[in-house]
């Protein structure tokens, strides 16, 4: 299928028991085949793939006892709802009246009760979802496995069932492992994200790890979102606190991830809400004067572009408060943020 | 004239009813003009019929020969729709599942016999039965009609196999069921209402074909296609024409059959 194209290569990760994990990352990073090898639907050429410290990487999915929830849901359209989720019990051959209870127990558990005899046709995406979900956890998984089971879902119904699935996962202590490439699904749901990248994790962390500290412009940029300023190192340094250069002749201090040397080409990541507009001229070590050329309301938060002249634009978000001073366009101001808040990243393919 | 009320009818809306009609008076008038001469009291294929009766299908369902073919038709009718059914479903999972190079080429051959005249099929299978000295068989005459339906019955399966959702199968395994268990379970419910209805078409394919029956019955064994033929050659009487009622009927009543099938499958 896919020819010599390599999916994924060199993953390495460790899930803890009870607990979300995320695999985040635009289409065709592989988190998806990354899935698809635990599920056992895909074959890795190499390496090995543990539950519970049992090697089941030569394991057929039937054998590995992981529930699965697809995108499509994959409700079987010719069964009712009662059927659907009692299949796993069947072909486990757990007995009439036990199966009963535990498929009245894992359609509770959706809130699903009542609509046993009903066939999937004659529910709604987000109620097939539910069934679907109700189905793989009817049989206590040890994994359960989800691959964006939510992108189908309008944004309200979205919200809605992402607090469910927490709701669930810490009332049944299961782990899941859920694949998405929404950033943000990935940061209010998860305990820890692998953020992916061309069949390779960039980043493995809590949510906090990869919005605060990310160790790559990718992740800085596909985590929420930042402005990046290009320019040399100044001083050579260890990780820590190190002085860059900007191409727009700025000077200005960041948090490196790892040991630059003096002249290297970096680029500083500071995030929007992070930069604050001031009109007193600023003493702090990270300032710049500029001229508001857009002014963007988005209801919460007021965006706006400042062009810093040679040294290009920074998008600075404001929330509105009604102490907060509006902006417009034209108008000149200086922008200060904290050394902390900036992260810096050797040029990649410049990083030796 | 027609439509609501207050709905003015063009000319083009005339034209187009009228076309329409003729069309349809072209197609069905033969099939009536058949039914209505198969109940006459006359000696003759007459039409109007001097009057009514049912003597025309007592001959038919009285006479041992006819009784014989429609036994006839109905066993290689029955036997062609097992065979192509079978080799068909078999094609057809190897058509839409299968990796394998030139798929469009083995799609091609298994749908010639559709463009090949049937009569070159019927003399082929002819010559080949002859050396086998099997002529005369309903095993052979349901071999020939097997290469008359298979491509139908292909075509229909392919066309039920390409809607249904492999990852249903998946969910399936994922779920705890054997491979056998997911296919059991799940596909084969799911594709029963097409493969049916293939085996329908499969059915008629076979019943009401001439040619094949015509090269390789013998004189004992006849189809119901082939002892109409023979009568047509000797004797022109009404007889026939209860027949080709019984043979629309019989074909009205598959069709719709799996008509229905389909309708609950869709449901």
């Amino acid at each position: 299928m896919f020819g010599s194209v390599v999916a994924v290569s060199d993953v390495s990760l460790t899930i803890a028991a009870a607990s979300f994990f995320t695999l985040l990352g635009p289409s065709g990073s592989g988190k998806t085949t990354t899935l698809m090898m635990v599920a056992g639907f895909v074959h890795p050429t190499r390496g090995q793939i543990a539950i519970d410290g049992v090697d089941v990487t030569a394991l057929p999915p039937q054998k590995r006892d992981l529930g699965m929830v697809f995108q499509s849901y994959a409700v079987f359209p010719h069964l009712t709802v009662f059927e659907n989720v009692a299949f796993p019990l069947q072909v486990r051959k757990i007995p009439g009246g036990e199966l009963r209870r535990r498929v009245g127990e894992a359609l509770e558990l959706v809130r699903l009760t009542g609509y046993e005899r009903r066939l999937p046709r004659q529910l709604s995406g987000g109620e097939q979802q539910r069934v679907a979900l109700a189905r793989a956890l009817v049989f206590q998984p040890r994994v359960l496995l989800m691959d964006e089971p939510l992108g189908a879902l309008d944004k309200k119904l979205r919200a809605h069932m992402q607090g469910e699935l927490k709701r669930i996962q810490r009332h049944l202590h299961v782990t899941v492992i859920y694949v998405t490439h929404d950033q943000e699904e990935a940061l209010t749901m998860s305990d820890r994200v692998a953020v992916m990248r061309g069949g390779r994790t960039e980043q493995v962390g809590t949510p906090a790890e990869l919005y605060e500290a990310p160790v790559s412009p990718f992740v800085a940029d596909f985590v929420g979102e930042s402005n990046f300023i290009e320019g040399v190192v100044v001083a050579a340094s260890g990780p820590g606190r190190t002085l860059v250069r900007t191409d727009g002749g700025l000077e200005l201090w960041g948090i490196a991830s790892q040991p630059l040397r003096a002249g290297q080409r970096v680029v500083a990541a500071v995030r929007p809400e992070k930069l604050e507009p001031t009109n007193t001229p600023a003493a702090g070590p990270n300032c710049c004067k500029g001229v508001i050329e857009d002014v963007v309301y988005a209801g919460d938060a007021t965006r706006y572009s400042v062009g810093l002249g040679a040294a290009g634009t920074l998008t600075v978000k404001v929330q509105n408060r009604a102490a907060s001073r509006r902006l417009s366009s034209g108008e000149s101001l200086e922008v200060a943020w904290d050394p902390e808040d900036t992260r810096i990243f050797a040029r990649a393919g410049d990083d030796g | 004239m027609i439509g609501a009320e207050g709905q003015r009818v063009g000319p083009g809306t005339i034209a187009l009813v009228a076309v329409a009609t003729a069309g349809l008076v072209f197609l069905l008038a033969p099939v009536l003009i058949i039914l209505i001469v198969s109940f006459s009291s006359g000696n003759y294929l007459s039409f109007p019929p001097p009057g009514l009766s049912l003597r025309w299908y007592q001959r038919f369902f009285g006479t041992p020969a006819w009784r014989q073919s429609i036994v006839v038709s109905v066993q290689v009718a029955s036997l062609t729709m097992v065979f192509a059914t079978v080799l068909g479903l078999g094609a057809a999972l190897a058509l839409v599942r299968g990796r394998f190079r030139r798929k469009a080429v083995v799609y091609g051959v298994v749908l010639s016999p559709m463009i090949v005249p049937t009569i070159i099929t019927a003399i082929g299978l002819y010559f080949f039965f002859v050396k086998l000295k099997a002529t005369g068989s309903i095993l052979a005459m349901a071999i020939g009609h097997t290469v008359l339906a298979l491509p139908v019955v292909v075509i229909i399966i392919t066309a039920t196999l390409q809607g249904f959702d492999l990852r249903l199968e998946l969910a399936a395994l994922s779920l705890g069921a054997s491979r056998l268990g997911a296919l059991r379970r799940v596909t084969v419910p799911l594709i029963a209402p097409g493969v049916l209805s293939a085996a329908l078409f499969a059915f008629l394919t076979s019943f009401d074909e001439l040619l094949i029956p015509l090269f390789l019955s013998g004189v004992e064994v006849q189809t119901l296609t082939v002892r109409i033929w023979n009568s047509l050659v000797l004797e022109v009487d009404p007889t026939i024409a209860a027949v080709s009622s019984f043979l629309i009927a019989v074909t009205c009543a598959v069709l719709g059959v799996s008509a229905l099938v389909r309708r609950r499958g869709d449901a």
